[in-house]
């Protein structure tokens, strides 16, 4: 078991690698140089900018060096000092926003994904043993349709029914008076109340993929003798179904976390800036638009290897279910 | 949809001595099983068909300002005061202020009738720049309330727009599609004839790829596209941007067919027959695989499709005056707007049905793909 961990951290190594460079090359896309944009942004102010401090800067961030010592300079701050560079639209350190929003995103995704997961699963079983039934087609139907509705589309929706028919207000994670509150009780049942939304919203379009993965699985295993055998023998066959078929279905179940998380990170985030969560989306949205490289470039390397990790931990967990993968 | 129903081809074969069917008949059979992959055809052959005549069909022109902003949908009807009309007839229409709320009001005229025509004359428009013309397929005469899905803020036919955004709506699933084939089967060709480290390295890109979250990888590459590019450049540079994602997919079928395919009997048996290597891609191994590989190229275009519209929707994809369902959701971004004019959604209605048609039909290819597995035959 511990080989086989060590195995995949070292494989994240080059993952790792390429996921910064390309972050690298987010940070270099947009024409001009951080500072130009920032020599702009300063004297749009007001601020008169001399030549010296121009010159002072550009030493500070190297940006005269090869690019490729840029490069192995940023990701050495990052590293070393945790220094991610300068947001000039916030003023603030990179690194404090990111630590500021990454959290809630994560926990919005993780959320989602264990939604997904729970409603998916007893679907999938009920789908694949009534096989053809109504509530098989039912839910195929449904699971369909959340795979069509694009996220942002089915927030916009939530936004105009409970804004038409309840006369509420469903963006954020908090209320106004929470938001600033220090944490208690009160704020956490404050935060579900807020947080099942976008929740479910991010969470359907990976129901439907799960469903059908789940009933595929369970439908090959109910067809195979040792099923037979065990339904001779006289075992309930819900007990049956459970304890045999299931379990080895789970395996594919577990692993398709591997694509799903990235497709719940991706949905968290336009779903946010819809519904104007904390999180990261909007401030990655804001970022992108005014252009705040660094900024933007950090959330897009943070976001990617969260996801890389999370990727990790769910092979971890499918080599610790099924002995075939940690030893092969 | 039992196996019964149907004559098994190779039943059929065996008592009455006819020909052998073409693996392609056998697709049919298969693919015809499956009921709504059959009628997605049809729903994405009339979209493309719209998408193509999109200037008769369409009303107005996309950018005619009809006075009449926030107007609902109004549809015409063949019911007046109780009595059946044809052909149908749409009514006059006013707007008032309300004192009270400042909210624009539409007031229906029932005595003002325009009969609905057909092939009436309406704004010139012309056919990607050739065959100028003035007709349309339908509609009133002016001042006939003719807004099958309401108009927006500027008084622009919601209907009228969603036809003309389908034109890149739809071909850019299918441009992006293209690029993302030509790289996977480049690539996903490369890795599984050459094995070894340049698989192992291949792979390994694909995965990196694959665990990216793709939203803001897209948001932050659509974001760097200069801002002074015309339209064509930016449809063609968010076609790519797609694309350098989607081909990871196409790259892995490519390559797993490949690699099984080479292990099959009947290579062995046409290499050792004396047929050249072009000869076993072309007559061999290419046919086998063409069906697997237009099944998932089908199902990869939905989320080119929806893609777009994310993309398009947040403004960071095509802009307006370019037309995509997209940007025309993009007026549906703020709530206040959105609780005036709910009808501003319905361009998302019609990403949903095309999504879901091309999940349908690329499901029933992929069943049809293999026409030999009876796993599949349900």
């Amino acid at each position: 078991m511990w080989g086989f961990i060590l195995r995949r951290l070292v494989w994240m190594v080059p993952t790792l690698i390429v996921i910064s460079i390309i972050s690298f090359i987010i940070i270099q896309l947009p024409p001009g140089d951080y500072l130009s944009s920032y020599i702009a942004r300063l004297e749009a102010l007001g601020t008169t900018v001399d030549q010296a401090t121009i010159d002072a800067l550009r030493l500070r961030y190297g940006l005269d060096d090869p690019i490729w010592v840029q490069y192995f300079k940023w990701l050495g701050n990052i590293i070393f000092n945790g220094n991610f560079g300068y947001s000039f639209e916030w003023r603030l350190p990179v690194s404090q926003l990111i630590v500021e929003r990454l959290p809630t995103t994560f926990l919005v995704a993780t959320c989602s994904l264990l939604f997904a997961w729970s409603v998916a699963l007893p679907i999938g079983i009920f789908s694949a043993v009534k096989q053809y039934s109504w509530g098989d087609y039912v839910f195929t139907v449904l699971g369909f349709l959340g795979l069509g509705i694009p996220n942002f589309m089915l927030a916009l929706t939530f936004l105009y029914v409970s804004n038409r028919y309840f006369g509420l207000s469903i963006g954020g994670l908090f209320s106004p008076n929470y938001i600033n509150a220090p944490w208690s009780l009160d704020k956490f049942i404050d935060l579900l109340s807020h947080l099942w939304i976008p929740v479910v919203i991010v969470g359907t379009a990976g129901t439907a993929g799960l469903i059908r993965i789940t009933r595929a699985n369970v439908l090959d295993e109910l067809r195979k003798p040792y099923v037979e055998t065990a339904r001779a023998k006289g075992l309930h066959p819900m007990l049956l179904i459970l304890k045999y078929p299931v379990r080895i279905a789970l395996n594919p179940f577990v692993s398709s976390m591997g694509f799903i998380l990235p497709g719940m990170i991706s949905g968290e985030v336009i779903v946010s800036i819809v519904l104007n969560l904390p999180t990261t989306g909007p401030l990655l949205y804001a970022a992108l638009l005014s252009q705040d490289t660094y900024l933007a470039g950090a959330f897009v390397l943070m976001l990617a290897v969260l996801t890389v990790i999370g990727v990790l931990i769910s092979d971890i967990l499918l080599a610790w279910l099924d002995p075939r993968i940690r030893l092969s | 949809m039992s196996v019964d129903a149907k004559p098994m081809p190779a039943t059929r074969e065996l008592v009455h001595a006819t020909p052998v069917e073409s693996p392609l008949t056998l697709m049919w059979y298969k693919f015809r099983a499956h009921r709504l992959a059959v009628w997605s055809i049809w729903v994405i052959a009339a979209l493309y068909l719209t998408a193509i005549f999109a200037n008769w069909i369409a009303p107005f022109d996309p950018e005619t300002r009809t006075g009449l902003p926030f107007s609902p949908p109004s549809w015409p009807t063949v019911m007046v005061d109780g009595a059946f009309v044809w052909p149908p007839v749409a009514f006059g229409v006013s707007q008032q202020l309300d004192r009270k709320t400042f909210k624009r009001v539409y007031a229906i005229d029932t005595t003002q009738r325009y009969p609905v025509q057909l092939f009436i004359t309406g704004d010139r428009h012309s056919w990607f720049g050739l065959f100028p013309s003035d007709m349309h397929v339908i509609g009133v005469d002016k001042g006939g309330a003719f807004f099958l899905m309401g108009t927006d803020s500027l008084g622009r036919d919601v209907f009228s727009r969603m036809v003309y955004g389908s034109r890149i709506s739809l071909s850019i699933g299918l441009v992006g599609v293209a690029i993302s084939l030509v790289l996977g089967v480049i690539l996903g060709g490369i890795s599984g004839y050459f094995g070894g480290w340049v698989d192992l390295a291949v792979q390994r890109l694909i995965e990196i790829i694959q665990c990216f979250p793709s939203i803001p990888l897209w948001m932050a590459l659509a974001a760097a596209l200069p801002h002074d590019w015309t339209t064509i450049q930016v449809y063609f540079g968010i076609t790519v941007i797609l694309s350098l994602v989607g081909w990871t997919d196409l790259a892995r079928v490519v390559r797993g067919r490949f690699l099984s395919l080479r292990e099959e009997d009947f290579v062995m048996a046409a290499r050792l027959a004396g047929a050249s290597e072009a000869r076993i891609i072309r007559k061999h191994l290419l046919p086998s695989f063409m069906s697997h590989i237009i099944a998932s190229v089908t199902l990869s275009i939905p989320s080119m499709i929806l893609a777009e519209t994310a993309l398009s929707f947040l403004g960071i994809g095509l802009t307006p005056p370019a037309l995509s369902w997209g940007v025309l959701l993009q007026d549906a971004q703020n709530v206040n707007t959105l609780a005036t004019a709910p009808w501003l959604l319905l361009p998302g209605a019609l990403v949903i049905v095309t999504v879901l048609a091309f999940n349908f039909l690329g499901d029933g290819l992929r069943d049809a793909a293999d026409p030999f597995s009876r796993e599949s035959f349900k």
